[in-house]
């Protein structure tokens, strides 16, 4: 028995080392083509047909933090692998836009570092000025919305969405389609959120709707809470903890959250006998987005950019749509007559009056919140 | 023990070693890491020791979510336990053996019972559009909200709802207490000329008293760290320091607060070290009588 085990032993040994030895080799091989590590366009590379040859060459695209039933992501990855012969490895499906920018710099010079990332609008900027981003402007640039990109290309908005007003058809008899119309009467005991505002992103963006909607600002959030705290106080505001399941027992009929969040309910609660319909609300709404960049330090450059390219073609935007995610490009898009109109339909008409916070505004938010919020919502 | 046991002090502390290991890992060095974390002000480079955030968790709305907790931690302990006491009593005197392993069966099951799943049970049943709530209201006119003045998403409908588990881990914890009454002692007051009353006062209720307080002190603990059911039903509105910790330390909302929540769970294990002294203690006197 002991000889066995010592020679399962060695067996073990020499197959890691082996493994070892393998993995140091993937790395020398995967070293960056350089012409590609500084393309700034696909132009700088000779034009797409060049891209794409360089990207096949490197044979394999590394991504992160992307799970397969967000935004569409699933059949984005499967659609790239499938078009151009690339591997796409998605490392840790679960990770948080923190740990994509960390991965970036601890991982940086080795082969299973990320190539290209998608993270919050605060993770873009902060990493920007971090400077481990290269700069790229994908062919459709022009498309995307000003507001949603850094002009130098180190980051471009690639799916976001507006607040939106769900509501239970079936049993809300006219559906709200302002914030304002959320305190008649005939909504008591009603409105709800998804989550404590101190703690989940879109409750709190929830509450900075109605503040501007009701006389507050970006820079002033207060109006919301005093608002919501009319509504506790008067009985529609019902604080429990939004789900489809308090859907589903009519407890919380009417939502206030991110309209592809919400569009994402209406199909699987259908089957419930909930009509669930979505409307971004018209008197005020916040948008919020996601962000692609592009690692500095890209194992595989070109495919990184090939990624972009393929994210921001009519396919990959139409991609983003599938998974109830408002791709950047959408209004043009709609103009050009090149979205899915069955897709579009799914999501609300777009909130055009749109605004959208910058960072020391939301930290100036936070703190008036978590000073306020359960002084004032009785 | 048989006689070929022999007995090497040094070794017998050595079999204290993994309780010992166990307990410095995971309650002296988190509670030392938190003490430190609470004293330390700024983060990276630029921390230094201060007292601002032990200040900061003293005011404003952290210190109305203490007195929150607190609050509403003393009233439902008390409650949950005269409830426990008098359930548990009724049972063990019951005689019927099936009836009480049923219920310290379940007790077992229904004191474990926490978090969503409970309060979307409430919900679903005395919620605003509950199934009790529409047959109240349909079949006898009676308004849960209106009439009657109760509502599930406010303090005392969170406290209405921590009874749900806390009256069966009352009855979990006093039973034995109870069981250890002997019916002779009651034959022995009453051959004394005891009425019903004088056993309790002068036998039974002091032989069972420092278990209760002990256990008391035990629900005040569990419904003092309890927050998923409550920040389900209220979303922050009601201010407790569980909550304020979560928020301070994985909310996808504040950032950089963690010193500002070892300073609140500073405050936690404040109130809270005592206390578990206290069960202790009472648990040591109660054991002198009831065997």
């Amino acid at each position: 028995m002991r000889t066995t085990t010592a020679r399962t032993a060695g067996i073990f040994l020499v197959a890691g080392a082996m493994l070892l030895a393998a993995g140091a080799c993937t790395k020398k091989s995967d070293q960056p083509a350089s012409a590609a590590a500084t393309a700034t366009s696909a132009a700088d590379l000779g034009g797409m047909d060049a891209l794409i040859a360089a990207a096949k060459k490197e044979g394999s695209l590394n991504l992160m933090a992307l799970p397969r039933d967000w935004a569409g992501y699933g059949a984005l990855m499967d659609g790239f692998a499938t078009k151009y012969g690339i591997k796409v490895t998605d490392d840790n499906p679960g990770a948080a836009s923190a740990d994509e920018v960390s991965a970036i710099t601890s991982l940086k010079g080795q082969g299973r570092a990320p190539d290209a990332v998608d993270v919050g609008t605060s993770f873009a900027v902060s990493g920007a000025a971090q400077g481990i981003y290269a700069p790229y402007k994908v062919s459709t640039w022009s498309d995307i919305p000003d507001a949603q990109k850094a002009a130098d290309g180190t980051w471009f908005g690639d799916y976001g969405g507006y607040m939106s007003i769900g509501c239970d058809a079936a049993k809300v008899t006219a559906c709200p389609t302002t914030i304002a119309d959320l305190a008649k009467p005939d909504y008591k005991g009603k409105v709800a959120l998804t989550g404590d505002p101190l703690k989940s992103n879109s409750a709190m963006m929830a509450i900075w709707t109605a503040a501007l909607a009701t006389g507050g600002s970006l820079d002033n959030i207060q109006p919301g809470i005093d608002f919501f705290a009319k509504l506790k106080s008067e009985g529609n505001f019902v604080p429990v903890k939004a789900t489809a399941a308090t859907v589903q027992s009519g407890e919380t009929p009417i939502i206030v959250d991110w309209d592809y969040l919400n569009a994402g309910k209406t199909k699987d609660l259908a089957n419930s006998g909930v009509k669930w319909t979505v409307a971004v609300s018209t008197d005020a709404t916040i948008g919020g987005f996601y962000a692609q960049a592009i690692s500095k330090y890209a194992p595989h450059p070109a495919a990184a950019r090939l990624w972009e390219e393929y994210l921001y073609s009519n396919e990959g935007q139409n991609g983003f749509l599938k998974g109830f995610a408002r791709p950047t490009r959408m209004a043009a898009m709609q103009q050009a007559g090149t979205v899915d109109p069955a897709l579009a339909n799914l999501l609300p008409p777009a909130g055009t009056n749109a605004v959208y916070p910058t960072d020391p505004q939301a930290n100036k938010a936070q703190n008036t919140l978590t000073q306020n919020w359960a002084n004032t919502v009785k | 023990m048989g006689l070929r046991t022999t007995r090497r002090p040094g070794l017998i502390w050595l079999g204290l070693l993994p309780f010992l290991g166990f307990v410095g890992l995971f309650f002296l060095l988190p509670t030392a890491v938190i003490a430190y974390t609470a004293f330390r002000v700024g983060t990276g480079s630029g921390s230094r020791f201060g007292g601002a955030n032990i200040a900061a968790a003293l005011h404003g709305a952290y210190r109305m979510g203490l007195q929150n907790s607190v609050g509403m931690s003393v009233v439902v302990a008390i409650v949950a336990a005269i409830l426990g006491v008098i359930l548990a009593y009724a049972i063990t005197t019951s005689g019927g053996r099936s009836l009480q392993r049923l219920v310290s069966t379940s007790a077992a099951v229904l004191a474990n019972f926490g978090g969503l799943p409970l309060a979307f049970l409430f919900v679903a049943v005395i919620g605003n559009a509950g199934v009790l709530t529409t047959l109240l209201r349909d079949r006898l006119g009676i308004g849960l909200h209106d009439d009657l003045h109760f509502d599930l998403y406010s303090q005392a409908g969170v406290q209405f709802v921590y009874l749900y588990f806390l009256v069966p881990l009352m009855v979990l914890v006093i039973t034995p207490a109870l069981e250890g009454l002997r019916p002779e002692w009651r034959e022995a007051a009453e051959n004394l000329g005891a009425r019903g009353w004088h056993y309790w006062r002068y036998v039974a209720g002091p032989a069972v008293l420092p278990h209760f307080l002990g256990s008391v002190a035990l629900l005040f603990c569990t419904a003092f760290s309890s927050f998923a059911t409550a920040d389900a039903l209220t979303n922050g509105t009601l201010a407790i320091t569980p909550l304020q910790i979560e928020n301070a330390v994985s909310g996808n909302v504040l950032v950089g607060q963690q010193n500002l929540g070892a300073a609140l769970a500073l405050n936690m294990i404040i109130v809270v070290v005592p206390l578990t002294l206290l069960y202790q203690y009472m648990q040591n006197r109660t054991s002198r009588w009831l065997r």
